[in-house]
């Protein structure tokens, strides 16, 4: 390689790994924020700010809905298996809201305990398979049939 | 000696007038392998692939999403490879491939926004959120864009490149960035279900029509810059000696 091209090389080189430095110290300075939402854990120890607008994920409790018969209030229990809070929500749920299955929701945290929902949003894994093949997957009693949403519960600290 | 030949090849490819024989000759058979390909895969998997156990026949938009989202982030890898070259080493034929890979790659990055959102109203409950992986394909689009308009700007074909390059180059930052936003960070988009290393989430019936409409869309990706490539080159080297008894020959 001639001198020219060599130097040009370089310059290159430090522009890239400088820029991918600068970049990759603003993503980890802005961790929290780039985070879409608080995980359960975080909400129990008191990291996540009371009363101001913001968005909670992790797993539903299997058993924990309650719905009332008589009005769209619905209420559940969020847990990321390291902490767990209620939220209360007035609305039509997606589709993909099940028990045992990731959610994000937005809305106000009340108390430690208590989450009041404007919205919900299901997640759904990275997982897919036909319907014949869970349904056999369950009557083996293999454990990948109900394995929890794995893309839960990244906690930055 | 292989790689005698890989290196001859190499200096063979960064000339003009020998990529356009190249092309001419690759191009009669690869356009229709890629739109076989890529017709079946589409088929196979809107028509014909199971539905799934969570999303029912909705989750079948993936056989459109992720064969454009995967080309459009390696396109831009390669446009970002061809930018280092053009800076560096001022090759003819990476500055014409800048050019010829911003446009297809841009239309991927759109395609996979749209299906992206399309995708997230029924599963999710929304078109959208500023969760980091959509955010960050939505620069990716913008890096494209700017890619191109900086290209547009600069009325010195040479010069343009190499300002171009510049900017696809330091755009692959963006690139590492969406590909691993899912697992730095928690976001409402989902994980990768298509791993280099280790098993695929995803059920064998539904995973080859959706690599087959992958490789489909890498193929006309591939056809689409070639053919681009090819007028870059008869409207730069319109000048030269073999252009011109190209055309004197009828365009053969």
């Amino acid at each position: 390689m001639n001198p020219v091209r060599k130097q040009r090389l370089a310059i290159v080189a430090v522009i890239l790994v400088g820029l991918a430095i600068a970049v990759g110290l603003i993503f980890y300075a802005l961790r929290q924020n780039i985070n879409l939402f608080y995980t359960p854990q975080q909400i129990v120890s008191g990291e996540a700010p009371l009363n101001s607008k913001m968005r909670v994920g992790g797993l539903v409790v299997p058993g924990s809905v309650k719905r009332d018969p008589q009005s769209l209030d619905v209420q559940f229990t969020l847990t990321d298996g390291k902490g767990s809070f209620v939220v209360h929500y007035q609305g039509i749920l997606p589709d993909l809201f099940r028990e045992g299955q990731g959610i994000v929701a937005n809305g106000t945290l009340i108390s430690r305990q208590r989450f009041e929902a404007d919205e919900v949003l299901a997640k759904h894994d990275e997982t897919y398979m036909p319907p014949e093949v869970k349904d056999a997957l369950e009557k083996a009693g293999h454990p990948a049939a109900d394995k929890p949403d794995s893309s839960m519960g990244k906690t930055a600290s | 000696m292989l790689w005698k030949t890989i290196k001859r090849g190499y200096h063979q490819l960064g000339s003009p007038r020998y990529f356009y024989r190249f092309s001419s000759a690759v191009l009669p058979w690869l356009t229709p392998i890629a739109l076989i390909t890529f017709v079946v895969g589409i088929v196979w998997g809107l028509a014909f692939a199971p539905p799934d156990y969570q999303q029912g026949n909705s989750y079948r938009i993936i056989y459109i999403h992720v064969p454009a989202s995967s080309g459009a982030l390696m396109g831009y890898v390669a446009m970002g490879i061809a930018g280092m070259v053009a800076v560096v080493w001022r090759m003819k034929m990476a500055e014409i491939m800048i050019k010829a890979i911003a446009p297809f790659g841009a239309a991927l990055t759109a395609i996979s926004l749209v299906t992206g959102a399309l995708w997230g109203k029924p599963t999710w409950g929304t078109y959208w959120q500023w969760d980091a992986r959509m955010t960050s394909m939505l620069i990716l689009l913008f890096m494209y864009i700017g890619v191109i308009a900086l290209q547009n700007a600069i009325r010195d074909p040479r010069q343009a490149a190499r300002a171009a390059g510049l900017l696809a180059m330091v755009g692959v930052i963006n690139v590492v960035i969406v590909k691993y936003s899912v697992e730095w960070v928690n976001t409402l988009h989902q994980g990768s279900t298509l791993k280099l290393v280790g098993e695929s989430t995803i059920n064998p019936a539904m995973k080859y029509p959706l690599l087959i409409s992958m490789l489909g869309t890498w193929l006309l990706y591939a056809v689409n810059v070639m053919v681009r490539a090819r007028t870059e080159i008869l409207s730069r080297e319109r000048r030269s000696g073999w252009v011109k008894q190209l055309v004197a020959a009828g365009g053969r």
